[in-house]
Order: structure tokens, then C-alpha cells, then sequence
């Protein structure tokens, strides 16, 4: 249960990070000043209306946009600084993003799916192959490795990204609303997924805009127009009672 | 991420639209192959012209008469005669006077009008690269004693003895019988004109018999030596000049002398153009083929702009995603490439409009290099583009 860091170094370290769209009158503030930190082995979910900038955030975060302004450690690792190979290096070892729309490569099996990241991390096919299994196993698909994403359901496509993301063992999970293309049943299984993978000692940051997916994390943030509105901790049996409640 | 992985992940994509990337390649398979067939077709019927110019001899020159109306001089046997002068003109090997006429040759109740009945000298044999195929030609004594034999061409004897030999038979021949001594060999023709309708008689036989002792058609100059024939040119022309000088009233000669090193680059060069236009038809169409590539480049490449952004944010470096479209654009122009090298290989075993195609291995390489440089150049610039894109814009980008 315990993380594999050290809980004395967070995993996410984010300083008055601002984001702004456009220029002159026309810009848009979509980020306006957001500093929060995340311990290894927490669970977050970050939570607001449309327009508070958790995406915004989540894709800073991922290392897919950059911020106007601000600092941002992953992992003690400034990533600001960062030239564009040595972020390529960082989005493959040290994130797993879930997105919403899965994001699978079509045409391709899912476990050639799983497969792409070690592949770009440079890992042997054979124990690529081992290792995508595996991770397939994880997230209950073991024996649609073979299917191509147009042939698996909507969450077992997800489980599949969820399946990539962690195939590269990351110190970040992140997942901008990952049951947000989902029925409620799927939605709990990829719930039940982070679940476990937050009680084997994975860091789970997750966006959501439903409250019974914001209910079983750890920990709860609220966004509004950019800035953080509330943080608060909820107790597991909270966590647990939204879970038996479904 | 090693380059042999990147080059399955390159195939991989290739496949993955069967359909777009096979006619892809059947655009550059076109293109390649025209080029390389069409030049090849202007190549062939090049060196078709060089050969037949070649078998007229590229060491004779031809002297003809210029004015029709005969009796004011024009060319005759003295002058002929006064052409092999050892002296004055040292370059000339043999001279040969030519009398020739269209007349009808009839042999057991068959006939056929023959367009070029030649009287003429042994020496035109050689001079004119007319060998004998069958039987003999005639000789000097059969010429001075104008004993009626003759040498007929292919048509003549297909013509006239079906079936029969020839040689010994005799023929008819403006009233008079005329024996076959031998056939010419086969020539191949020039033109419209069918070189083997011909029919080959001594020169005082034929006088006697058919054209009279009036001006004689033509003489055939034979150099001694192909590198001497502009000399020989001066050199006769100077005998010529002296001969039959031009008369008042008429500013120019009236002889005209013909050069077969000057008809044969005539025609070269005209050959060339022909290739050469072709050649440009061609790459018009290999550039089409092109165009057709860096379409569905772009299309490829824009359609899978979120697959490039997936790709990165699961940690592609920008390098890898460039090789790997670069590696599916190369693929499938070199793939295409191939096919057409094969394709135009395959249809050069076949005469294309009368002409046998000479591949030139230049053009193939020029053709697989330029579909080749096509399928890098227009396949990298979208590739580029969007691996150059953030994460998040190539994400979103619809």
C-alpha cells in the first residue's frame, strides 16, 4: 500500500502555472495560477465545470501542451526546461495517459497497442510482447489481445489505453476523463482497474466531471475558471461506501 | 527503437490501406515505365535509321544530275570515267556510273514492274554494301562484252520464281531475254521506298537494251577510306566543277553531290529530337505520378495527424514518427518504381509501332531515381509538419 518513493518528494509539483490562449483582448485565461502538489501513491481526482481548465491543466501536466507561465517538477525533473527529445523521453517513462477517446492507433491489435510504448522505449519484441501481456492481464483482456480496436467494446477499448499506459510501469497515471465516453458498467470496470492499481502503489491523477468518479479517489480537487477552489482529502470508507453504493 | 522496427511499423501502415497504397504505386508504375518504354521506343527507332543509313555505306557519295532536261550536258560515262583519276582525285576507291530506269521483268507469263532497274559496274556491289546472297554478281568482262545477265533483289526473285531457283532462269526484260546470274541479299528499307524491288544489269547491257546512250542517272563514289569522305567530296567536286561548269544563266551547279555521313547525321539528329520529345511526354507523366504520391501523402499524413500525436504522447520522438512516413513514402515509390522498371522491361520484348525498343540505362535509373527523390520529398514535407506539431495539437487536430 505504501508508494515505492520516497513520500518526502512529491510526484507532481506544480508552481502558479498559468495558461493563456490567444493574445491581446481576445486571450483567454484558461489557467490563471494553479499551484498543488501530488505524493507518490495518491489517488487525485480533479474536478470542476466545463471551461475550468482540467484539461488545460491535465495536458501540462501530461507533457502534451506547455504552460504560458509557472514551473512544473515531475518527479523532481523541471520539465519546463526540457528539449523536445528528452520530453519525448519523459511522456514514455515517467507518464501513462488515459484519454477520454481511448486514442488507440487503428488496424493495429491491442496488444501491438500495449506493445508502442516499450517499443519506442526501446525494449526487445520478446520481452515487449511478455510485458504487454501481462499488463493485458492486468486489466482483464488477456484474451483479446489479438482483437483490433474496432472489434472490442467501448470499455475494453479503454482498458486496453489503460493497459498502455501502464505498461511502461510510470511513476504518473494520468486520466482526463476516462469514463467519460463510457456506460456506468464500463465506467466501473476502469474504476475497479485504478482501484487496484492505486492500491499496488500507483499515482493516479484522473479529471472527471461525474461526482461518483471523483468520490473514489483519495483526494478531491475542484477547479473554477482557472484556479484551484478546493482540496480536500476523503476518508476511504467514503470511498468505499460510493463503490457498494452503485 | 531500432531501425528495423521502425521500417515494420513503416509496413505496417503501407498495409494498412491496401487499397490507397496500391494505386499509389500503379501511379509511379506508370510513370516509370512510360519513361523508360518511350525513351526506349525513340532510342530504337534511332539506331533503326542509324543501321539502315549504315547499310548504304557511310563512305559513298552520290552525284546526281540536277536538271531534268537532258541533252545540255549533265552527267555522263566520260564523266564518270574522269572521276577515277588517280591524280586529281587520289581519295576515290571505285566509281560507279549508275543508268536506272522502272521497266517491267517478266519470266513464264508472271510480271512485275521492277522501280529501280540499275545498270551499272561491278564495282557498285561493294561500293553500294550490296552483296550477293545467291549465285554471282556479274564481271567486268560480262560488263564490257554487255552480256545480258542480271542480279535481282528479294522482291524481284518472291515476286517472279515462287518456289523455282532463280539462278540460270531467264527473264524478259524490255524485249530482251536477260539472264539471272544471281539475288542481292536482303536489305532493310528506308522509307517508302522497298530497297530489294530492284534489279541489277551491267551498264552497257542496260543502255543497249533499256535507257539509251544519253546521260546516265547517277554515279556512286566509293572513298577509300570512311574518314576521307569530305575530301573526296572536294576532290570531285573540283573535277565536277571543271567537267561541267555552270551554265550562264543558272546560278547553281548542275550536279548535286550527297553525302550518306551527312544524311546519316540529318537523321540522327532528327532521331534525337523524336527521342527526346518522347522522353519529355514521359516525364510529364512520371510527374503526374508524382503529384499522385504527394496527394495521398498528404492525405495520409493529415488523416493520421492524431495518430502522429498519439504516438508522441506515448514518447515517439519526433525523428522516429519522420522515419517511419518517410520509410511508408519511400516504400511505396520504390515499390511502384520496381513494378514499372519491370513492367517497361516486359513491354520492350514487344515492337511497339514498327519500332523494336532499345532500353537506355540511364533513363531507368533517372526514372526510379526521380519516383524515388518524389516519394522523399513530398512524403516528408506533411510528415514533417505534423512531427514537428505539440502533442496536443496533433491530438486535436481534425
Amino acid at each position: 500500500m505504501q508508494p515505492r518513493t520516497s513520500p518526502r518528494r512529491p510526484v507532481l509539483d506544480v508552481r502558479a502555472l498559468t495558461k493563456v490562449y490567444g493574445e491581446g483582448p481576445a486571450a483567454v485565461h484558461a489557467l490563471g495560477g494553479v499551484s498543488l502538489t501530488v505524493d507518490a501513491g495518491d489517488y487525485v481526482a480533479i474536478m470542476g465545470s466545463s471551461g475550468s481548465g482540467k484539461s488545460t491543466l491535465m495536458n501540462i501536466i501530461g507533457c502534451l501542451d506547455v504552460p504560458s507561465g509557472g514551473s512544473y517538477l515531475l518527479d523532481g525533473v523541471d520539465v519546463g526546461r526540457l528539449a523536445d527529445r528528452q520530453l519525448a523521453l519523459v511522456r514514455n517513462r515517467l507518464i501513462g495517459f488515459v484519454f477520454q477517446a481511448f486514442n488507440l492507433i487503428p488496424r493495429t491489435s491491442a496488444v501491438a497497442n500495449v506493445e508502442l510504448p516499450l517499443a519506442y522505449a526501446g525494449v526487445r519484441a520478446a520481452q515487449r510482447r511478455r510485458r504487454a501481456l501481462a499488463a493485458l492481464d492486468a486489466v482483464g483482456l488477456a484474451d483479446r489481445a489479438g482483437h483490433f480496436p474496432n472489434q472490442l467494446s467501448g470499455g475494453q477499448q479503454q482498458r486496453v489505453a489503460v493497459a498502455r499506459a501502464l505498461v511502461t510501469e510510470p511513476a504518473l497515471v494520468l486520466a482526463d476523463e476516462p469514463t467519460g465516453n463510457l456506460d456506468s458498467r464500463s465506467t466501473e470496470d476502469i474504476l475497479a482497474v485504478f482501484d487496484q492499481l492505486n492500491a499496488a502503489g500507483r499515482t493516479i491523477v484522473l479529471i472527471t466531471h461525474e461526482p461518483e468518479v471523483g468520490d473514489r479517489a483519495r483526494r478531491l480537487i475542484r477547479l473554477l475558471d482557472g484556479r484551484v477552489r478546493s482540496d480536500e482529502r476523503q476518508d476511504l470508507t467514503g470511498r468505499h461506501a460510493a463503490g457498494a453504493a452503485r | 527503437m531500432t531501425v528495423t522496427e521502425t521500417i515494420r511499423f513503416a509496413l505496417r501502415g503501407v498495409a494498412a490501406n491496401k487499397l490507397r497504397s496500391a494505386l499509389t504505386m500503379l501511379g509511379i508504375l506508370i510513370g516509370v515505365a512510360a519513361v523508360i518504354l518511350l525513351v526506349a521506343v525513340g532510342n530504337g527507332s534511332a539506331q533503326a535509321i542509324t543501321s539502315r543509313i549504315e547499310a548504304l555505306g557511310t563512305n559513298t557519295l552520290t552525284v546526281t544530275s540536277t536538271n531534268r532536261s537532258s541533252g545540255t550536258g549533265g552527267l555522263t560515262v566520260e564523266v564518270a570515267d574522269a572521276l577515277a583519276d588517280p591524280v586529281l582525285a587520289p581519295g576515290v576507291r571505285s566509281v560507279s556510273p549508275l543508268a536506272s530506269t522502272s521497266t517491267t521483268v517478266t519470266y513464264e507469263g508472271a510480271d512485275h514492274e521492277v522501280s529501280q532497274f540499275v545498270g551499272t559496274r561491278p564495282s557498285w556491289f561493294t561500293a553500294a554494301n550490296s552483296p550477293v546472297a545467291d549465285g554471282a554478281a556479274f564481271t567486268a568482262d560480262d560488263e564490257a562484252q554487255a552480256h545480258r545477265v542480271v542480279v535481282i533483289g528479294q522482291t524481284v526473285a518472291d515476286e517472279l520464281f515462287t518456289g523455282v531457283d532463280p539462278i540460270g532462269r531467264q527473264v524478259t526484260v524490255g524485249g530482251a531475254l536477260f539472264t539471272v546470274v544471281g539475288v542481292l541479299a536482303a536489305k532493310s528499307s528506308t522509307g517508302f521506298q522497298d530497297a530489294n524491288d530492284t534489279a541489277v544489269a551491267p551498264l552497257s547491257a542496260v543502255r543497249e537494251v533499256l535507257t539509251g546512250y544519253g546521260p546516265i542517272s547517277s554515279i556512286l563514289v566509293e572513298a577509300a577510306d570512311p574518314g576521307e569522305v569530305d575530301a573526296v567530296q572536294d576532290q570531285i567536286s573540283a573535277v565536277l566543277a571543271q567537267r561541267l561548269p555552270t551554265t550562264t544563266g543558272s546560278s547553281s551547279a548542275p550536279y548535286r553531290i550527297q553525302n550518306a555521313a551527312q544524311l546519316l547525321q540529318t537523321q540522327t539528329e532528327t532521331a534525337d529530337t523524336f527521342t527526346t520529345l518522347l522522353g519529355a511526354v514521359a516525364a510529364i507523366s512520371l510527374l503526374v505520378g508524382g503529384i499522385g504520391i504527394t496527394n495521398i501523402m498528404l492525405v495520409t499524413v493529415t488523416e493520421r495527424t492524431r495518430e502522429i500525436g498519439i504516438r508522441k504522447a506515448l514518447g515517439a520522438r519526433r525523428r522516429t514518427v519522420l522515419t517511419q512516413f518517410l520509410i511508408e513514402a519511400t516504400l511505396l515509390s520504390l515499390l511502384g518504381g520496381a513494378l514499372g522498371v519491370a513492367a517497361a522491361l516486359l513491354g520492350s520484348r514487344f515492337t511497339i509501332v514498327g519500332v523494336r525498343p532499345v532500353i537506355v540505362p540511364s533513363s531507368v535509373a533517372l526514372a526510379l531515381g526521380v519516383s524515388i527523390a518524389i516519394g522523399l520529398f513530398f512524403g516528408g514535407l506533411p510528415a514533417a509538419r505534423a512531427a514537428r506539431l505539440r502533442p496536443i495539437d496533433a491530438l486535436r487536430y481534425e
